[in-house]
């Protein structure tokens, strides 16, 4: 690892900064696209589609 | 006379322009995406953190560079999408330009904040000072609080198709900020140094730093990709899902 000087802490601070955004911005994609397709699930599951999906559901 | 519709295969346009086709295309690229983008943050900050030198004025907090640079490049890039996708709702009406517009937003705003931290993070120790109201960071800050504006502007409208039209031309006025982000290290004295990676070719950077540098750049723009298409891919459905509880809702109404 490097070794950290008197001016470490910036560095420190820069990183996790970086971290903590990147990071919110993946779980919060995630659980944004998992809300979403459990959600599409659900309705599907109660029979509600679209038009165009009952077709191709209901052709031989 | 009868055309069948059914028995012709989509083209290319088609498959780029139907949300159907678009996830259905897109689908098999998502978790690819997902390995090569952490491969290349492994790689990137393995040569950013442990086999780069430290600088011979600045010491070890060159290192803040390979993830400011990387954050700023992208704070201009997403913007440049975002008017590229306007111009696709308001000239072509492309059915996945306000998808794409919207999907990028929150993402070129967390990137712009992110290089206004580590920018700042980085200012203290190599200039004396976290802020200086010079041209590159006051423009970036613009920029910070149009992505806001436009984040904001996509949660008021309730009707999306409404929203991308007027938000497009938002968009495009905003857009006049990206070149003064751009030349503003050339065109005003600053404290801010000019541009770490040129395409003309003109490098005044040892391979040893540029190459962590580009990895990381690139890691970052791939991480862009990715979440932007996951992002989009979720608006989608979202628009699917709003169709489907009016349906719903009028099926219980009716």
């Amino acid at each position: 690892m490097i070794p950290l000087d008197h001016d470490g802490i910036f560095i420190v601070a820069a990183y996790a900064a970086v971290t903590i955004g990147v990071l919110g911005l993946i779980v919060y994609a995630a659980l944004d696209a998992r809300r979403v397709k459990s959600r599409l699930a659900t309705l599907d599951a109660q029979g509600v589609r679209r038009r165009s999906d009952q077709r191709t559901a209901s052709s031989p | 006379m009868t055309v069948d519709f059914a028995a012709k295969k989509p083209g290319w346009f088609s498959r780029l322009a139907n949300p159907g086709q678009f996830l259905a295309w897109t689908a098999p690229f998502v978790w690819p995406l997902v390995a090569l983008t952490a491969l290349l943050f492994a790689v990137g900050l393995y040569l950013a953190l442990i086999a780069s030198p430290p600088d011979y004025q600045m010491g070890q907090t060159v290192r803040i560079m390979y993830i400011h640079v990387p954050n700023a490049w992208l704070s201009e890039f997403i913007y440049a999408v975002m008017a590229v996708a306007s111009l696709g709702t308001l000239v072509w009406r492309h059915p996945l330009a306000d998808v794409a517009a919207k999907a990028a937003a929150p993402l070129g705003a967390t990137f712009t904040g992110l290089a206004l931290i580590s920018g700042s993070l980085w200012g203290r120790p190599t200039w004396g000072t976290y802020w200086q109201w010079d041209g590159r960071m006051t423009s970036t800050l613009i920029l910070f609080l149009i992505y806001l504006g436009i984040v904001a502007l996509w949660r008021a409208f309730d009707d999306p198709g409404r929203a991308g039209r007027v938000i497009a031309v938002f968009t495009l006025i905003g857009a006049l900020d990206i070149p003064v982000v751009k030349y503003s290290v050339d065109w005003w004295n600053t404290l801010h140094q000019p541009a770490s990676i040129s395409l003309m070719g003109d490098e005044h950077m040892p391979p040893s730093m540029l190459i962590p540098l580009l990895v990381m750049t690139f890691a970052f723009t791939l991480l862009f990709v990715t979440l932007h298409l996951v992002r989009m891919r979720t608006e989608i459905g979202r628009r699917r899902l709003t169709t489907l509880e009016r349906q719903a809702a009028a099926r219980l109404a009716g």
